[in-house]
């Protein structure tokens, strides 16, 4: 049976509910099944004061998971969009990223924060942006951003589980792609990446919806006779060198595609981390798929304008010399 | 919510007894209470000479003249009760009974003190004795008190939470957020804003027209009440009777301590922003002078008292030599703690 990224998302949760009475959901409308219906049915089944609504309060939301996290609980925090992260940020870097460290030990902060972030659909400048840049620059924080339904529910359980503040990143253009779980999935290991293909001439790094564009490029490129693999990194922070080194040990040759600006994006941190670890690998610069420096635009033939797609990997492809 | 009955407990509870009697406070509770202000008033100023001396890396924010407030809301707690503090909390933790040596340690940066050295004098952490943490930013530990707060209830227990924060963290958005949701939730949280009349450099007049901090309790249907903060009776009585409630399950309790900060902001401000009549007028606030003017009041002899300020001081002065030859933390370990495993820490390469 086949479930949406929403569906086998709330079967993840569900699941960490019923396994550990730890877990708690809270966050702006979660008892009614959230902005996008991801925590449906969940208060109901497990009962409010664990699923509990907030007000419009990010800052304290996300000091009352963290507070509670310290005694104990494994709250799971849903913030609407990435976008009003902006208004948690004191707590999740001055905090909950720290807390270990500024306690020299005594303390965690096991939380997941689940935002959803991401362009589609004309939801304009303030609801899709791509920030997970920001928070990669923070140590102590986990970055974790699937490509898939199934992805996404392995990744899930394996964040609810760990005791570090993860920041969970759901792209909304993926909330309505359909996969069947397998019934032996296995939960992954945080901070390890897959290989979504295999390939043999050029790697194409991404993460997050950008995998879906990755692997439409590889199909069309293995029809001119281009043989793509595709690392899907899973996650930011930690950052998996191993397969990207293995992978680019192989091509030689690497694109890195987000959709979220070039400048100082995810992608230059690894194009420069490939640069200096795996020189002596490279027959080609690593080149960047990403969004032109702008924030996302409303109109949809403006908004189609400017986020990059399949198409711009195939270019990237195509265009690495050699 | 709102219904009558609860409107009436919440006039009760604001009204409260107005009362500076010493309830079941007996002349020995007061004499170590006594002893427990001077212990802070000493650790206090030998941060301030040890600063002044560069042996204290940072900027350490000292709380002298607050001690009372500290050692009156203190007084209730258990090791179970969670307690957060803002960038002046030294007195919070030593008062909710962690240990000097340790905590001076950590001021020094030392590997015995309570955070291995990684935290220092605004990060202080004792998370055995329930002390969850300290932050440099104002407002910044209200809302994770609430969320310790919503842990015992979410689990049937009976602690309870308490944040210290000054009266500047009205002017964070956090502090509003938090009391709405606070009193939403029911929490047991005790909000304890220690008024000094600063904001940083910025007196309360300069920074709001709400003079009062315990006004903002009643809009967002919370109990509060004002005291005098340098009246270490009061305190203890007024805690006393919200801590009580709390444990009860009545819901958070804002208790405004008007106090006087008799330091400056940090270590070496220079205070341009106090007159010369202020300062002088510090040692007629000093709840120090008070409790002791209350002993004597009550025949303990002055000697008595001197012997134990006498106590306290040599106490305090064993536990900072001890904590100044105490290791200082290993280079080598600057990366332990970041995650929960080295297997996540592994995300830096060698770049």
């Amino acid at each position: 049976m086949s479930q949406t990224f929403i569906e086998i998302l709330r079967r993840a949760l569900d699941e960490e509910l019923a396994r550990d009475p730890a877990v708690h959901l809270l966050g702006e409308d979660v008892a009614a099944g959230g902005a996008f219906g991801v925590t449906r049915g969940l208060a109901e089944k497990h009962g409010s004061p664990r699923v509990r609504n907030t007000p419009i309060s990010e800052s304290a939301m996300a000091g009352v998971a963290t507070g509670a996290a310290l005694r104990g609980l494994r709250p799971v925090l849903e913030i609407m969009f990435i976008d009003f992260l902006t208004l948690a940020l004191d707590c999740l870097v001055n905090q909950s990223a720290k807390y270990r460290y500024m306690s020299g030990g005594q303390l965690a902060v096991p939380m997941v924060v689940r935002t959803q972030a991401g362009a589609a659909g004309g939801a304009a400048a303030q609801h899709s942006q791509s920030l997970e840049a920001w928070l990669i620059h923070v140590p102590g924080l986990v970055v974790v951003a699937p490509s898939s339904p199934v992805e996404a529910y392995g990744l899930l359980k394996s964040a609810i589980r760990l005791g570090d503040p993860v920041l969970f990143i759901e792209h909304k253009r993926l909330y309505a792609m359909k996969e069947a779980l397998p019934a032996d999935v296995q939960l992954p290991q945080i901070g390890t990446a897959r290989v979504a293909r295999a390939g043999d001439d050029v790697t194409v790094i991404a993460y997050s919806a950008m995998v879906r564009n990755a692997l439409e490029a590889a199909a069309e490129l293995a029809r001119g006779g281009i043989s793509v693999e595709v690392i899907d990194l899973r996650t930011l922070v930690p950052l998996d060198m191993a397969s990207i080194a293995a992978s680019v040990s192989k091509t030689h040759r690497v694109v890195v595609a987000h959709e979220a600006v070039r400048n100082a994006g995810v992608g230059a941190e690894i194009a420069a981390r490939i640069g200096s670890e795996l020189f002596d690998e490279l027959d080609a610069p690593v080149a960047r798929v990403a969004c032109p420096f702008a924030p996302i635009p409303f109109a949809p033939e403006l908004e189609r304008a400017l986020l990059p797609g399949t198409a711009d990997i195939v270019h990237a492809v195509r265009a690495l010399p050699g | 919510m709102g219904s009558r009955k609860s409107s009436a407990r919440l006039q009760a509870r604001r009204e409260g007894h107005g009362s500076t009697s010493p309830g079941t406070l007996t002349i020995s509770d007061c004499k170590r209470m006594y002893r427990a202000l001077w212990r802070i008033r000493i650790f206090e100023s030998q941060v301030q000479r040890l600063a002044a001396a560069g042996e204290v890396p940072g900027f350490p924010h000292l709380s002298s003249g607050q001690e009372a407030v500290a050692v009156g809301v203190c007084a209730h707690l258990t090791r179970e009760d969670a307690l957060f503090t803002s960038h002046r909390g030294h007195g919070h933790v030593l008062a909710k009974g962690s240990d000097l040596e340790a905590a001076f340690a950590e001021i020094l940066g030392r590997e015995s003190g309570l955070c291995r050295g990684r935290g220092g004098s605004m990060h202080l952490v004792d998370a055995a004795n329930g002390v969850l943490g300290a932050t440099g930013v104002v407002a910044g530990n209200l809302s994770l008190a609430a969320g310790a707060a919503w842990a015992a209830q979410a689990r049937g227990e009976k602690s309870i939470s308490v944040v210290f924060f000054g009266d500047g963290a009205t002017g964070a958005g956090a502090f509003h957020e938090t009391l709405n949701l606070a009193s939403l939730w029911k929490l047991p949280l005790l909000l304890v804003c220690e008024n000094n009349g600063y904001a940083e450099f910025t007196s309360r007049e300069e920074h709001s027209k709400v003079m009062q901090v315990s006004a903002f309790a009643a809009p967002y249907g919370m109990a509060a009440r004002t005291i005098d903060g340098n009246d270490l009776l009061a305190v203890h009585a007024a805690a006393g009777e919200a801590i009580a409630g709390l444990r009860r399950g009545e819901g958070p309790y804002l208790l405004e301590c008007m106090t006087y900060r008799m330091a400056g902001h940090f270590v070496g401000d220079a205070q341009h922003y106090r007159s010369k009549e202020e300062i002088a007028a510090v040692k007629e606030k000093c709840p120090i002078e008070r409790l002791k003017r209350y002993l004597i009041g009550r025949a303990v002899a002055e000697s008595e008292l001197e012997t134990i300020a006498g106590d306290a001081r040599q106490e305090v002065g064993q536990a900072v030599e001890r904590a100044r030859a105490a290791p200082r933390p290993d280079p080598a370990r600057v990366l332990d703690y970041v995650y929960s495993s080295p297997a996540l820490a592994a995300t830096e390469g060698c770049g």
